[in-house]
C-alpha cells in the first residue's frame, strides 16, 4: 500500500475554552476520495479550514497535517501561502459569497494563478479551459461576469474550477452540493467523479449528506463532537455500521425509510458542551448502549478488518 | 451602465427643477414684497416701482416663473439689486475660493481618515485601535466653529504662522495655500473622525467576508488582499459618504468664510441675505444646489463603475 498523500495525526483545535477538534486522525491516498460526515457543529468545517492552515482567528491548533510527507502546519506562514492553491486547494461551501463581488470571475481566476510564471493571457486561457472542463457553456463570457451574474450551478462549477487551476495534489471540498437543488447536486457529483479519474491527488469531501458520501467516496470518517468515531469503506459504514452514533445517523437518513413514517426519526439529546475536557465517551449521554465504562474511560479504537474501525467500548460486543 | 447613468442624471435634473420652484416660491412666501423689504420703510413709491419693474415682479406669476427658469437655463441668474451686476458673474468670481477650500478640507480629511481607518483595522482590538476610536469620536464631537476660533487664536494670533483673514493674494499660489490651511483644518477635522470610523467598520466587515478567506486560501499576499480584494469593496460606501460630505463642507463654508473673512460663496450668501438681495440669494443657492447634485451624481456613477451589483440593480 502506498504512503498516504494526506496524513492527519492527532489534530486538535480550540477556540479559547471550546475544543472544536479533539485528536482527529485521518488519511487519504492519491486517487482516493474520502468523506467526512457528521451533523452540524461536529467540527467538519473546522477540520476543512485547519487542513489548509486557515482556522478562524484566535484558534489554537495542535497536531500534524502531513501533505506528501511534509507537515503543513509546522511550515512558516510564507511557505504555507506558497502551498495554498498550488498543493492544497479548497472548494468553499457557499460560492456566492466565496468570490469577490466587485471583481470579475476572470480577474480572480487569473489572480489565483499568481504563483504561475506564465503571461496573463495564458492564465486567462487556462481559466477558460478549466471552466469549459467543469461544464460552463460559455467560458469566455463567464470570465467577464461577476459572481452574482451566474446561476447557482455555474457558481459551484466555477468554485471547483478555481480549486483545480493550479492542479493541487489535495482538494478539500466543504459541502460542495449543499447550496444546490437535487438535479444540480447530481450533476456536481458526476463532475467530481469524472475529475477524480483525471486528478492524480486526493479529494476530501466534507458533508452532512450521507447520499453524497455514498455516491462519491471510497472511504468515510464519521465525526461526532470534534472526534472521529468511526472509519471504514462506504459499504462497511452503510451496511455494517459499528458505532452506535453511525447507526443512529444512518437510521435518521430519510433515504433509508421505507413506507410511510409518522415522525422522522431523530437522535435524542443534543451535542455535548465542547468546553473543557470530556470524561469518557462523548456520545455516551445519547447512546442507547452506554455502560458504566463509557462514563469513565475514553473509548478505545476497535478494528473490524483492515479498513473499518470504531471508537467505542461496546462496538466489539 | 448607460441606462443607469441616464437614470441618475435624469433624477438630478428633476431635483434641480424642484429646488428652482421652491426657490421661486420663497419670494411669495416672505411677508411683504421683496422690493419694499429691500428698500426699507422710508423708500419713495417711485423708487419702489422702479425696483419692482426691474425685478419683473409687476408681471403675472406664471410669466415670472417662466422668465426665471428660461434665463437660469441660459446661465443668467438675474442681476444684483444694488450693483446691477449679473449674479452669475459674481458667483463665478468667488466660487473658485470656496471650491479650493472644500477640496482642501475634504482632501486632507479623506486622506487622513481612510489611513486612520485602515490602521485601526490592522491593529484591531489593540490599544492603538482604542486610542484611534477615542480620537475619532472627539473629532466628530467638537463643533467646527470652536475649532475654527481656537485655530485662529493659536496659529494666526499667538504664533503668527498663518494669515488670520482673507483668501491670499490672487495669482500667488503660496499665499493662497497659506490662507486656506486654517479654514480647511477647521471644517475638515470632523470628517477625519467620521471617515476613520466609517472605513474601519467597512473594512472590518469586508475582512471577515468569505471571499477574503478564499483569496487567502489561494495564497494571495496580505497586501494584495487588503489593497485589491478588501479595499475595492470597502471603499464603495465611503465614496457615497464623501459626496454627501462635500455638500456639508460647502455649507460649512458659510460660517468658516465669515470667521476667516474669506471671499467665497458663503460670504456672498451671508451679505446678500443681510442686504435683502434676493436675486443673489436665489442665484447662489441654485448654483450650489446644481453643483452639489453634480458631485452626488458623479459619485453615484463612480460607485456603479466600481460595484457591478449597483449597476445591475438599476437595469430595467
Amino acid at each position: 500500500m502506498t504512503a498516504p498523500l494526506l496524513d492527519v495525526r492527532g489534530l486538535s483545535l480550540s477556540y479559547g475554552p471550546v475544543r472544536a477538534l479533539r485528536g482527529v486522525s485521518i488519511d487519504a491516498r492519491a486517487g482516493e476520495i474520502i468523506g467526512i460526515v457528521g451533523e452540524s457543529g461536529c467540527g467538519k468545517s473546522t477540520l476543512a479550514s485547519a487542513l489548509i492552515g486557515l482556522p478562524a482567528p484566535g484558534a489554537t491548533v495542535a497536531g500534524e497535517v502531513r501533505i506528501a510527507g511534509e507537515d503543513f502546519l509546522a511550515l512558516p506562514e510564507a511557505r504555507r501561502r506558497e502551498w495554498r492553491g498550488a498543493r492544497v486547494a479548497m472548494v468553499f461551501q457557499d460560492p456566492m459569497t466565496s468570490f469577490n463581488p466587485v471583481l470579475t470571475l476572470g480577474d480572480q481566476l487569473v489572480d489565483f494563478q499568481h504563483r504561475s510564471p506564465v503571461p496573463r493571457a495564458e492564465k486567462r486561457a487556462r481559466a477558460a479551459a478549466i471552466l469549459a472542463r467543469v461544464g460552463l457553456p460559455d467560458p469566455d463570457l463567464a470570465l467577464r461576469r461577476h459572481i452574482h451574474e451566474l446561476s447557482g450551478g455555474m457558481r459551484q462549477r466555477a468554485a471547483i474550477a478555481a480549486a483545480l487551476l493550479m492542479r493541487p495534489m489535495l482538494l478539500v471540498a466543504d459541502e460542495p452540493t449543499t447550496a444546490l437543488d437535487v438535479t444540480m447536486e447530481a450533476q456536481i457529483i458526476h463532475l467530481l467523479r469524472e475529475l477524480r479519474a483525471e486528478h492524480q491527488g486526493a479529494i476530501v469531501v466534507i458533508t452532512h449528506h450521507l447520499g453524497v458520501i455514498g455516491e462519491l467516496c471510497d472511504r468515510v470518517y464519521v465525526m461526532y463532537a470534534g472526534e472521529v468515531v468511526e472509519e471504514g469503506t462506504v459499504d462497511e459504514i452503510y451496511h455494517s455500521p459499528r458505532h452506535p452514533y453511525t447507526r443512529a445517523l444512518i437510521d435518521c437518513d430519510p433515504a433509508h425509510i421505507d413506507g410511510p413514517a409518522g415522525r422522522l426519526p431523530t437522535i435524542p439529546g443534543r451535542l455535548p458542551d465542547l468546553t473543557g475536557t470530556l470524561r469518557g465517551c462523548a456520545f455516551q449521554p445519547r447512546c442507547p448502549r452506554a455502560g458504566p465504562r463509557c462514563l469513565a474511560l475514553a473509548p478505545p479504537r476497535v478494528a473490524f478488518g483492515p479498513t473499518q474501525a470504531a471508537f467505542c467500548h461496546e462496538a466489539g460486543r | 451602465m448607460l441606462t443607469y447613468a441616464i437614470k441618475r442624471v435624469g433624477l438630478a435634473i428633476v431635483i434641480l427643477f424642484t429646488v428652482m420652484f421652491a426657490m421661486y416660491a420663497l419670494v411669495f412666501l416672505v411677508p411683504g414684497d421683496p422690493a419694499s423689504l429691500a428698500l426699507g420703510p422710508r423708500a419713495t413709491p417711485a423708487l419702489k416701482a422702479e425696483l419692482i419693474a426691474r425685478m419683473g415682479l409687476d408681471r403675472p406669476v406664471p410669466v415670472q416663473v417662466w422668465n426665471f427658469f428660461a434665463s437660469a437655463l441660459h446661465g443668467n441668474l438675474g442681476y444684483d439689486v444694488w450693483s446691477r451686476r449679473p449674479v452669475a458673474a459674481q458667483i463665478l468670481e468667488v466660487f473658485p475660493n470656496t471650491l479650493f477650500l472644500g477640496a482642501m478640507a475634504l482632501g486632507w480629511a479623506a486622506a487622513l481618515g481612510v489611513a486612520l481607518g485602515c490602521l485601526a483595522v490592522v491593529w484591531r482590538g489593540t490599544l492603538i485601535d482604542r486610542l484611534l476610536g477615542i480620537l475619532s469620536v472627539s473629532m466628530i464631537a467638537v463643533p467646527p466653529f470652536v475649532i475654527a476660533l481656537y485655530a485662529l487664536a493659536v496659529f494666526a494670533v499667538w504664533l503668527g504662522w498663518l494669515p488670520a483673514i482673507g483668501a491670499g493674494t490672487p495669482g500667488d499660489p503660496v499665499s493662497q495655500f497659506r490662507a486656506v490651511l486654517l479654514p480647511a483644518f477647521a471644517i475638515g477635522i470632523t470628517w477625519v473622525g467620521y471617515l476613520a470610523r466609517l472605513v474601519r467598520a467597512s473594512m472590518l466587515e469586508v475582512m471577515g467576508a468569505n471571499h477574503i478567506r478564499t483569496a487567502r486560501a489561494f495564497g494571495l499576499s496580505e497586501a494584495r488582499i487588503v489593497g485589491r480584494y478588501a479595499l475595492r469593496v470597502a471603499i464603495i460606501p465611503t465614496i457615497a459618504v464623501l459626496a454627501v460630505g462635500f455638500g456639508s463642507i460647502l455649507s460649512s463654508a458659510v460660517f468658516v468664510e465669515t470667521v476667516f473673512s474669506r471671499p467665497g460663496i458663503g460670504m456672498l450668501i451671508v451679505s446678500a441675505v443681510a442686504k435683502r438681495n434676493y436675486p443673489v440669494v436665489m442665484g447662489t443657492v441654485l448654483f450650489m444646489t446644481a453643483f452639489y447634485l453634480l458631485v452626488v451624481t458623479a459619485a453615484d456613477l463612480l460607485i456603479a463603475r466600481l460595484d457591478p451589483r449597483v449597476r445591475d440593480a438599476f437595469r430595467g
